[in-house]
């Protein structure tokens, strides 16, 4: 099982300019960029092992969490969306199919905003970036560790065995180090920057929205206006789950995905 | 030794019940409890207490600052302040505010204190803090930029005070095209800067390079003294002896006629202080990036937050002195041997301790302590023992 797991992916280091990230990378055909939330790059999902069947997927860890560099450069969002441009540029990826999750998807907004010429495809996943009002969040800077991951969850069998899991030391200073560029890149204003919402407009790609129907941090509703605010735009919300579908739905998730990307290329 | 008045101004009427269920009185908890009739009547009383305590002999008076919470009613010092300035006549007024990185326009402070410092004609200390995570949560204050923005803001305030304007000030979080105060403070060059800590290692480095006055917020004497004798080094690193008028220590002294009767009267309202009021979650206290990794995960492991404290264990502890006239003056000659300060920031009133107590305490430690202590220097050999 193990073994299966470590053939259908590597992880190295790559410098980007004056920055070195760790990436994981599995499979083949067109690529497919994950940008991971505010709790770090974690394990390479059964989802990433299925889509990594059709898909160059590459996941890598952001400046400032986990084992990649921190940055003298790392202030807002808006620094990762231009990283991950040179990032696109070094490698010479093209018909990237760009997904972000929670912060990620953030990221992949800011991006897409910037410049889309690299992309295929963009899907949003539970994706912070815009303010709706009158949504009630949880505030996961409040809340204590045990807390913040049930509130991850639909499943609180799978919320249990995920704090079990993330008791051990040896995480520690991954977790701190992701919390704290975490809260430097969304605090204030809290996950959003009130200018993207004015440009969204601007994305020319394709877009799934992929929410969790039960998502306590972004709800869905925050699907429902990013699709008012990007052009080419479809919402799927997933029944029974929460705010990481990859996580709690990893069949599920992979098939919008797939689906999404076969009906761009009949489209096309 | 300086011995101030140092006062928290406390919603005494909070209540304690309701903070107990909701966990803490900090930023969630409803300002619902908060009755203007009976806030209205504390903000005089306090401040009668302050102006008292100029009447009384103490060196000085000191304000704090918190937000949104129910341990202090001091948001805003300098506004409090404003109001002892002509009123309290010969007293320092020390503000332990003002927590420079909450304010995008620091430039306030630097006008604020050179207000207070020309009413006062020159009796203002000007404190400079981070301010408590739960500040970063009150106020919409990232606290991973905590750090960058209190060098700036202090590097502004200083330069606003001692370089004649108008100048440019281009820094990463505060840009002026103009910096150019009316008025300039009374105090040559500036008045004296002081800066309280709960006991940052690079804060009471920066202190001793800087030599600014270091206060050591709560903590039990034994730490203090550790702080202390920290401070004494990086001054000796810094090519200096440190005096030990650069050294404050944040007290409380409660005096009764016996130890007993000083115990028993102070437990419900030093109790309501340590349980009630200071409660709050780590979450809280330590936001992300308030302070590094190193020291996060130091307070992680020993769980410090939260332990309910009973009267008896402070005064142990060396956190407080409760007790008899005699008591009290022991205790505070031997912690000032130990540690080696000048300084006595002493909370005289606390917790729900009501006025008729409050004002009794004070008049016990005017008439017993502060004559006893007035010329008094730390004795023994600290450097030594130290080493």
């Amino acid at each position: 099982m193990i073994g299966e797991k470590m053939a259908d992916h590597s992880t190295s280091t790559m410098s980007v300019r004056d920055c070195r990230i760790q990436v994981m990378r599995g499979g083949s055909g067109s690529p497919m960029l994950f940008l991971h939330g505010g709790g770090g790059l974690g394990i390479w999902l059964p989802c990433m092992a299925r889509l990594a069947k059709k898909f160059d997927v590459i996941a890598p860890e952001h400046p400032g969490f986990g084992a990649s560099d921190t940055p003298e450069w790392l202030d807002n969002i808006g620094d990762l969306a231009n990283f991950y441009l040179d990032f696109l540029d070094q490698l010479d990826l093209r018909g990237v199919h760009l997904v972000g999750s929670s912060l990620g998807g953030w990221v992949a907004a800011e991006l897409a905003v910037r410049n889309s010429t690299r992309l295929a495809s963009l899907t949003l996943v539970g994706a912070a970036g815009i303010h709706v009002k009158d949504v009630p969040q949880v505030d996961t800077f409040l809340s204590n560790e045990q807390q913040r991951i049930r509130d991850l969850f639909y499943d609180q069998d799978l919320a249990e065995a995920v704090i079990a899991s993330s008791e051990r030391p040896e995480l520690e200073d991954a977790a701190l180090k992701n919390r704290m560029t975490t809260a430097k890149l969304s605090w204030q204003p809290r996950s959003h920057d009130p200018n993207l919402r004015k440009w969204l407009h601007r994305i020319k790609v394709p877009t799934l929205l992929l929410w969790g129907a039960n998502d306590l941090l972004f709800p869905q509703e925050y699907a429902f206006v990013y699709q008012q605010l990007i052009p080419e735009s479809q919402a799927v919300v997933l029944p029974e789950c929460g705010h990481l579908p990859q996580v709690e739905k990893g069949d599920e998730f992979a098939a919008e995905l797939e689906a999404f990307i076969d009906n761009q290329k009949i489209a096309a | 030794m300086k011995i101030f008045n140092f006062h928290l101004m406390p919603y005494r009427h909070a209540d304690l019940d309701a903070i107990g269920k909701h966990g803490t009185a900090w930023v969630t908890y409803s300002n619902r409890d908060y009755d203007p009739q009976k806030g209205a009547e504390l903000y005089h009383e306090y401040l009668d207490q302050m102006e008292l305590a100029d009447k009384l002999g103490f060196d000085g008076v000191c304000l704090n600052e918190h937000h949104q919470t129910a341990y202090g009613m001091m948001p805003i010092p300098g506004v409090l302040a404003g109001a002892l300035a002509r009123s309290v006549k010969r007293a320092k007024i020390a503000v332990l505010g003002r927590a420079l990185p909450l304010l995008n326009n620091p430039l306030t402070i630097a006008e604020e204190y050179a207000i207070l410092d020309n009413i006062t004609r020159g009796r203002l200390i000007a404190g400079f803090v981070r301010g408590i995570g739960a500040e970063y949560h009150a106020m919409g204050i990232n606290p991973a930029y905590s750090q960058e923005r209190f060098a700036e803001a202090h590097d502004l305030i200083v330069r606003a005070w001692t370089e004649p304007g108008p100048f440019p000030y281009i820094g990463k979080h505060y840009q002026f095209k103009y910096v150019n105060p009316w008025p300039r403070p009374y105090q040559n060059p500036h008045p004296p800067i002081w800066i309280p800590s709960q006991g940052s290692g690079s804060t009471i480095r920066w202190a001793a390079q800087m030599r600014y006055t270091y206060c050591q917020t709560l903590a039990p004497i034994a730490a203090v003294a550790r702080f202390f004798q920290m401070y004494r080094d990086e001054a000796d690193k810094a090519g200096y002896q440190a005096s030990p008028d650069q050294l404050a220590w944040s007290n409380t002294i409660y005096i009764a006629e016996t130890d007993e009767k000083a115990i028993r009267e102070a437990r419900p309202h030093l109790e309501a202080l340590m349980n009630s009021f200071l409660k709050m979650p780590t979450e809280m206290l330590l936001p992300p990036g308030y302070t590094d990794s190193a020291s996060m995960k130091r307070v992680r492991a020993a769980k410090i937050v939260g332990k309910p404290q009973t009267i008896e264990e402070v005064v142990k502890a060396g956190v407080v002195m409760v007790g008899s006239p005699n008591t009290v003056r022991e205790k505070l000659a031997e912690y000032q041997d130990l540690a080696g300060f000048n300084n006595s920031l002493t909370k005289t009133q606390f917790g729900t301790l009501p006025d008729d107590m409050a004002r009794a305490n004070m008049a016990a430690i005017a008439q017993e302590i502060l004559p006893h202590f007035r010329d008094r220097l730390p004795q023994g050999t600290r450097r030594e023992a130290a080493e």
